[in-house]
């Protein structure tokens, strides 16, 4: 397991590796440089800035000296936001995102598991269709459609809940939460009934039930920790998803977090800042791919012994 | 020739069983017919829509659904029903061509990975893992803002991202083809490889592929519809539904039936293909049931 989780982190390098460097010279292969965008500059103060952000040097010689900044954690100042860098830019808006994915996660685990697990108890019953049209519908209705909805309905007409801002107002959380967390808990109840289903065919559970255990105690002793394991599997991929989310709940909810940063960072071309924000997530979805891979591994004993096996 | 005959028969037969599977299946068949009615109205969209495309009436302004507007108009007068119509059109149009660029490269990543094998494989699959793991949401928003924001782009960006599942699915088709007495009698007749690939292996993997195609459509057009959502994608004077959902949100306060609209519409047919896609996957894939 820990050669495994090893293994994994190794392989991990070159990926980032090579996330770094391709968004490195994508960058700065965009046509016109970062300052030609704005009024006319004489050139002396182009030059000037050129020097400070260090654009005058050749690209690899900037490509090398950026990849040990990295290395140091150091992700470069911001070409916009004068004397702020992308380090403090990322502090500040990383707890509001955290804590939006947070509770979005959990939305999305409550509903889309009990909804998954009450499903699979009797397929193809109006128990079953009924939370798997809704999770459709779920999936079917995007974050951007159903953020505005939200709003119209509980914030505008019935006045129960504030329609923006975050940690200002009591309740200003629910609605991004909701938001944010529908679809996954959509997919989240079709995995887990997949999982479920296939886990209740199994003989031990036929045993479990032959020793006239009941139903909940099936379930929750049994038939979950197998049921459960592709949801899991599901939590890396799911996490990236949810900071792609973050783009569109933020914007629509005013949320100064990192996904607004990332989007006004695009809209301002502000390349240092896209290029350090995009190093940052990709390093955070890499940890949390492999974290998940490792949760599914623990979950499920045969797997844990193949991957023994193989490393 | 008795053989080939046989082989046809009973391909068209395989095809016959999908197809009445298919037709009990009312929410596919929904699907296909929601589908089938967007196509049509889209490809005629220049003749039918009820007013021109740049047509506005800024004295008019925004009006609730009527007689005249069924579904309204926006701030500038100009009639909804005819700015979904147009929307429709590029977000069907990025639907399909960027889902056809995912289709080329995965069929064949996935055929070549399966077909070669060995080292080749290995090295294929590798990549394809590795870009599992990248933040692709991120990437596109990258892509977009580096070399500007222009249709073409984005779907090359979008099918880009979204052939890594097709060419898992084929390399595994293609894994257990490859060792099929009729592919090793192709080889003895002394066809070449890519031949072999072209004519015998992807034609033999088309269900799984047919079904994931079709689901990927539905996961394209959000992807597109998030993109201009953001302000990222189509850019005006083009339209698609994605920023005809962003416009309407900005005003929804007031004029709700501008974000109800286009917002349905794209809701509705994104239903219409996943019903599809599921439908289509149990008439063809025995062997995956629905999840």
């Amino acid at each position: 397991m820990l050669r495994f989780a090893f293994n994994r982190l190794l392989q991990a390098i070159p990926v980032l590796l090579i996330v770094i460097s391709a968004t490195f010279f994508l960058v700065h292969s965009a046509p016109g440089g970062p300052f030609s965008a704005d009024k006319a500059v004489p050139p002396e103060v182009i030059r000037a800035l050129e020097a400070q952000y260090n654009l005058d040097q050749p690209l690899w010689q900037q490509y090398v000296s950026y990849l040990g900044d990295v290395l140091q954690g150091d992700l470069g100042p911001s070409f916009k936001y004068s004397g702020r860098t992308v380090n403090e830019l990322i502090a500040a808006g990383l707890p509001a995102t955290a804590e939006l994915a947070m509770y979005a996660m959990l939305v999305a685990l409550i509903i889309g598991i009990s909804a998954g697990v009450l499903a699979a108890m009797r397929p193809n019953t109006m128990q079953d269709y009924l939370p798997m049209s809704a999770a459709m519908l779920g999936i079917c209705m995007p974050s951007f459609l159903l953020g505005p909805i939200l709003v119209l309905v509980f914030g505008i007409h019935l006045e129960w809940l504030p329609v923006s801002g975050w940690g200002d107002i009591p309740g200003d959380k629910i609605l991004p939460a909701i938001t944010l967390g529908t679809g996954y808990a959509a997919y989240i109840a079709r995995l887990s009934r997949g999982g479920m289903l296939e886990v209740l065919s199994q003989d031990y559970i036929r045993t479990a039930r032959a020793k006239g255990l009941s139903e909940p105690l099936i379930i929750f002793k049994h038939a979950l920790r197998g049921g459960l394991i592709p949801v899991v599997a599901f939590l890396g991929p799911a996490f990236a998803g949810l900071l792609g989310g973050s783009f569109v709940v933020e914007t629509i909810f005013q949320i100064p977090g990192l996904g607004r940063f990332y989007v006004q960072a695009a809209f301002n071309r502000d390349y240092t800042m896209i290029l350090g924000m995009t190093v940052f997530f990709a390093t955070l979805i890499i940890l949390f791919n492999l974290l998940s891979d490792m949760l599914a591994l623990w979950l499920n004993p045969k797997l844990r012994q193949q991957a023994g096996g193989e490393s | 020739m008795d053989r080939l005959q046989a082989m046809e028969e009973k391909g068209s037969s395989l095809w016959r069983d999908a197809w009445i599977k298919l037709s009990k299946n009312y929410l596919a068949l929904f699907g296909l017919g929601v589908i089938a009615l967007l196509c049509i109205v889209s490809l005629l969209t220049p003749w039918i829509a009820p007013y021109g495309y740049e047509e506005q009436n800024l004295m008019l302004g925004a009006t609730a659904p009527s007689l005249e507007h069924w579904l309204g108009t926006d701030i500038f007068g100009r009639d909804m029903l005819t700015r979904i119509m147009y929307g429709g059109r590029v977000s069907l149009m990025v639907g399909f061509i960027a889902t056809a660029v995912a289709l080329v490269i995965g069929v064949l990543w996935g055929a070549i990975a399966g077909f070669v094998g060995g080292r080749v494989d290995a090295v294929m699959m590798r990549i394809v893992d590795i870009m599992y793991a990248l933040p692709f949401m991120i990437f596109i928003v990258l892509l977009m803002v580096v070399f500007g924001r222009n249709i073409l782009l984005l779907f090359l960006a979008i099918g880009a991202v979204e052939w890594l599942t097709m060419a898992r699915i084929v390399r595994s088709q293609v894994m257990s083809l490859r060792k099929q007495e009729f592919v090793e009698a192709a080889y003895s007749l002394g066809l070449s490889q890519w031949t072999i690939i072209r004519r015998h292996i992807i034609p033999n993997t088309l269900g799984p592929v047919i079904v994931y195609t079709t689901l990927t459509i539905p996961s394209v057009m959000l992807l597109e519809a998030f993109l201009s959502f953001l302000g990222l994608g189509i850019q005006p004077p083009e339209s698609s539904w994605g920023l005809l959902i962003n416009y309407g949100v900005e005003t929804m306060e007031e004029y709700p039936w501008l974000l109800i609209f286009p917002g349905v519409t794209l809701s509705l047919t994104l239903f219409a293909l996943n019903f599809l896609g599921d439908g289509l996957r149990d008439a063809l894939d025995p062997r995956t049931s629905k999840d």
